[in-house]
């Protein structure tokens, strides 16, 4: 079994995050792309495309996806899976809304 | 296990499919290396003639892309020429001196097109029909709009002189037998083919001796064995193939036409393989894809170990792949006493078909003008199905088997899961409704990707398109407009159109009114509509940067590793030391790791973080530049020369006009990039004449020509029209422009909205219509109110801060 330990930090309010849009949070070396579908679910994925590392956060976010921006692979944001016929996963975090606080969960094992 | 080495000479179809097969089945056996005389990776060959008519481009029909020999751990010598096979020490040499061992070889070395052995044969312009530097050629010659005469009526011959003709060549072919095609078409077809390439405007000669090519230093004309003389700047001789196996020969391996090889491939050294076209399989060599494919299927087979395969003679289908003609014959169809035939004819439908039968069993069919039946015709041909039963009706087709006359969906529907719908790629019926309904499949792209069926000629796609009506029920519906996306069934032109008609001027309430399939689009949709609602209301329309792609987005164009480069406007590509001492600033202040000149007359700076660009902009800001919008889908470049200011042949103030014409249009958002340029004489050193629109300028004044491009597809312009003065050649161009942008569909550009409506339409409306010039004029003018604002100097003073910084930094990670 794998017991993840984690840890939820306040990144910033929900209006910081245009709609149909995403931001990115730095954490060390990585960074997590924070989306906001059009209506206000919030997502997190690392920002590294399973393609070649495009950044997911500079895409078009759509319904319950993101087009990477460097050669149209579709990302679900529910699972961070690659959509159609494409296959590779990016990695996601937790997310969750504190009223208009977005908290975002790092793991430490 | 050691992988051993297999080597394969020649990249073309059938070594391409064979190594499909052997990666399937035993991908860890070999180390590949394949040497391959052709400068490039592997693609369809058959489809050269639709890239000819300008149909499709090379990308389309590449079958392996680079991608896929590293995927599969290949080495490809691209432009390697093998010149000798050393059995002894088991090794080839290349014509570099490259040279590589193996343990199996394989020799797929094709065929040569035949050259007539008459005086002239070398003379330039002179041209066979193989390869794809064979079509660059042809198009090349056929800019001149000059005469080509294509030496020979077969299949080859028959698509070059169609593709000529739609590259606006005047196209006469000879042959040297009484009808055309003789080898697949009887007579009467044979006729009928000839009577349509001539009402296309295609002269055809029949009975036809070459003499000689005539010409002084290039080609000028054919002579006929009767003394006429054809002029042409152009000869293509497509008059039968010759297999390659000098090398093979070279070697000592046993070569009779072509090198023979047994059932299993296998040449007369153990070692060695051999397939395609070079092959002679039981005294036969063949000329078309599908043996070969099956050639490849055994050869691959006993490179992995399975050694049961083996190759067996069927007979081949053959249809003429040249849009708006319906052809199909197979088998054998010559007369004799033992044969009976069934012949139908409706001159006005212009439909001719026969029969041939051998003991109540079809062994030749010939179809012409109506080929639909084809494929059971063929299936029962291959079954050799005893006929007797339906023999009356037989002709009329499948349809009207059982009284009823059918539907042909419902011919489809009765054909058996084992009939061939794919001839090339010996596809069955079962195997592509099983791939639709096992794996969901909605559209033909997907049926071709996973089924391979109509990826190859696509003289198929009829019926596999009623195959997916069939499976798929209404919900397929391929006579349809393209729909813009899946979230949509309406088409680009009908979305614009609604917009307008219902005053649309949001991104949702098209959405809503249009009744998309979709919450909030996709990244296909979203772009366009915003680009649509941009140009109809520039004015009321907000802009939606959601829905434009990152580089719009953020004004700079992104890179594969994230950073993003930064291209300011250096105007009609004139500089000053003041601008390239800015730029030089901004490079070693923000440690720019690249700087390049761009193709279009400016420079580049590449590898900038995207926090960096405000800053990186402030500073070419204050140097006086704004964004050279690189990225957008509007205005990119005006390429100048240098003019009459400086040129000795100079007639015209080009850089001028090359200036005002970009500082004039600039920021103004199209369907795709336009670029443009302006060169001062028809030596034409700004390239005018390959741009979505150029000038060319002359004495008397200014040539203006549109629909040009040089990236994916090459395309010389063609001219619009005459002006004498700078600014009615400034009117012309915005107004061709602004009707561009009205009609366009996104990431249409202009040489493909012109021939979608019509080269003369656009010179109606602009050169000859002065209210619709004027009017568009006027649009243009308007809209460029809005939108010339620049976007730098906007994000500089604080725009879309959130762009560029992250929201929140943290440093959670254990410290190391
Ligand atoms: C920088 C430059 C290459 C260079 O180093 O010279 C360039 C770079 C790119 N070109 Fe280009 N093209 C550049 C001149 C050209 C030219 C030559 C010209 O404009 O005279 C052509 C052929 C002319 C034409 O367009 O017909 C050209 C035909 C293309 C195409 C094919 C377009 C087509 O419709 O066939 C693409 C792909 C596309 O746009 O979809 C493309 C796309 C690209 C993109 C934007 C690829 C991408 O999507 O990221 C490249 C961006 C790199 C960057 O960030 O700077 N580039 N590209 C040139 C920039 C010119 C400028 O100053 O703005
Ligand atoms: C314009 C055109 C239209 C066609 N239309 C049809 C059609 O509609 N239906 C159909 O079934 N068939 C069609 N064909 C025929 C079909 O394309 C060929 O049968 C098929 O491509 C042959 O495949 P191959 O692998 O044997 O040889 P090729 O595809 O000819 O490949 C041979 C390759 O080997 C390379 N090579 C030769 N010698 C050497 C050497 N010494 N060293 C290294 N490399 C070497 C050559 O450069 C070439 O790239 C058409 C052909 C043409 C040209
Ligand atoms: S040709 Fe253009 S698109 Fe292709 S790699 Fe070069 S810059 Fe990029
Ligand atoms: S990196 Fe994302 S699609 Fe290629």
């Amino acid at each position: 079994m794998n017991v993840m330990m984690q840890n939820w930090v306040a990144i910033g309010s929900l209006n910081d995050i245009p709609r149909r849009g995403a931001r990115c949070v730095k954490n060390g070396g990585m960074t997590i792309a924070v989306f906001r579908t059009a209506d206000d679910k919030i997502y997190a994925l690392e920002d590294k495309c399973p393609h070649r590392n495009g950044p997911l956060s500079q895409g078009i976010v759509h319904d319950g996806c993101v087009t990477c921006p460097l050669h149209n692979w579709v990302i679900s944001l529910e699972t961070g899976k690659a959509q159609g016929a494409d296959e590779g996963e990016a990695a996601m975090f937790p997310v969750r809304l504190d009223g208009d606080t977005v908290m975002l969960a790092i793991g430490m094992s | 296990m050691t992988r051993q080495k297999l080597v394969v000479i020649g990249n073309g179809m059938a070594p391409g499919r064979m190594l499909e097969h052997l990666f399937e089945t035993a991908p860890d056996a070999y180390d590949v290396t394949i040497f391959n005389a052709e400068p490039r990776v592997n693609y369809d060959r058959i489809m050269l003639s639709p890239v000819l008519s300008g149909e499709k481009t090379f990308e389309d029909i590449v079958i392996h892309g680079d991608g896929w020999y590293v995927d599969h751990g290949v080495m490809l010598y691209k432009g390697h020429k093998i010149v000798g096979i050393d059995r002894e020490a088991k090794t080839v040499l290349s014509e570099h001196g490259e040279v590589a061992a193996y343990d199996k070889l394989v020799i797929a070395t094709g065929s040569a097109p035949f050259i007539i052995p008459v005086p002239g044969k070398d003379l330039p312009g002179v041209l066979t029909y193989r390869d794809l530097d064979d079509v660059d050629a042809m198009l090349l010659a056929a800019q001149s709009r000059g005469s080509a005469v294509v030496i020979g009526g077969g299949l080859l011959g028959l698509e070059a002189a169609a593709g000529l003709k739609e590259q606006g060549m005047d196209v006469t072919v000879i042959h040297l037998m009484p009808s055309l095609m003789e080898r697949q078409l009887d007579p009467a077809a044979g006729y009928l083919l000839k009577r349509e390439l001539e009402s296309r405007g295609i002269k055809v000669v029949t009975k036809a001796n070459t003499k000689q090519i005539v010409g002084d230093r290039r080609v000028e004309g054919v002579e006929l064995e009767d003394g006429t003389v054809i002029p042409a700047s152009l000869v293509v001789m497509a008059v039968g193939i010759r297999p390659n196996a000098a090398l093979a020969q070279e070697a000592g391996l046993a070569v009779n036409r072509g090198i023979v090889v047994s059932d299993g491939m296998q040449t007369s050294d153990p070692d060695i393989y051999a397939v395609g076209e070079c092959v002679e399989v039981d005294g036969k060599v063949y000329g078309l894809v599908a043996p070969l494919y099956q050639m490849a299927d055994v050869a691959a087979g006993h490179l992995s170990g399975d050694s049961a395969k083996r190759f067996v003679d069927t007979s081949t289908a053959t249809r003429l792949k040249v849009t708006g003609i319906d052809l199909y014959s197979a088998g054998d169809f010559a007369e004799g006493d033992d044969r009976e035939e069934i012949v139908l004819r409706d001159a006005n439908a212009g439909v001719y078909r026969r029969l041939v039968l051998k003991d109540n069993r079809i062994i030749g069919a010939v179809l012409y003008g109506d080929a639909a039946d084809g494929p059971w015709f063929f299936d029962m041909l291959k079954k050799e199905m005893d006929v007797s039963g339906m023999r009356d009706t037989l002709i009329f087709g499948q349809a009207y088997q059982g009284g009823e006359p059918l539907d042909p969906t419902a011919a489809v529907a009765a054909l058996p899961d084992d009939a061939e719908i794919c001839g090339c790629n010996g596809i069955c019926k079962g195997k592509i409704v099983n791939a639709i309904t096992s794996k969901g499949l909605t559209s033909l792209d997907d049926v071709r990707a996973h089924t391979k069926a109509s990826n190859s000629c696509g003289t198929c796609t009829g019926l596999v398109e009623q195959l997916m009506t069939l499976t798929l029920g209404d919900s397929y519906n391929p006579a349809a407009v393209q729909p813009m996306c899946k979230c949509t069934d309406l088409g680009h032109d009908d979305v614009r159109r609604l917009i307008r008609a219902k005053g649309l001027k949001s991104i949702p309430e098209v959405m809503q009114e249009l009744e998309w399939k979709t919450s909030c689009g996709c990244a296909k949709c979203r772009p366009a509509l915003n680009y649509y609602l941009v140009c109809d209301w520039p004015d009321e329309y907000a802009d939606d940067y959601q829905s434009r792609f990152i580089n719009e987005r953020v004004h700079a164009n992104i890179q594969k590793d994230g950073t993003y480069s930064v291209v300011p406007r250096m105007w009609g590509g004139v500089t000053s030391s003041a601008e390239l001492r800015a730029i030089a600033d901004v490079v070693d202040k923000f440690d720019i790791p690249t700087v390049k000149v761009t193709g279009g007359q400016r420079i580049d700076m590449l590898g900038i973080r995207k926090e960096d660009l405000p800053a990186v902009w402030a500073d070419l800001g204050k140097a006086g530049f704004v964004s050279g919008q690189a990225y957008a889908k509007g205005l990119r470049t005006v390429k100048t020369c240098v003019g009459s200011d400086w040129c000795r042949f100079g007639t015209q103030d080009s850089t001028g006009l090359g200036i005002r014409i970009e500082k004039f249009m600039w920021g103004s958002w199209t369907p795709a990039k336009v670029k443009m340029a302006v060169s001062g004489c028809p030596r034409n050193c700004a390239e005018a004449t390959c741009k979505d629109v150029g000038i060319i300028c002359v004495d008397s004044g200014f040539e203006i020509h549109f629909a040009g491009a040089a990236g994916l597809d090459i395309k010389g312009t063609d001219v619009l029209g005459m002006v004498k003065t700078e600014d009615e050649a400034l009117e012309h161009i915005v107004a061709l422009v602004q009707m561009y942008r009205e009609q366009g569909r996104y990431l249409e550009r202009i040489y493909k909205w012109a021939k979608r409506i019509g080269h003369d339409e656009v010179r109606r409306q602009i050169m000859d219509d002065a209210d619709k010039r004027k009017a568009y004029f006027g649009r243009f003018v308007f809209s460029q109110t809005f939108a010339q604002v620049d976007p730098w100097s906007e994000r500089v003073s604080g725009k879309d801060k959130h762009e560029f910084r992250p929201m929140a930094t943290l440093s959670l990670e254990a410290a190391e």
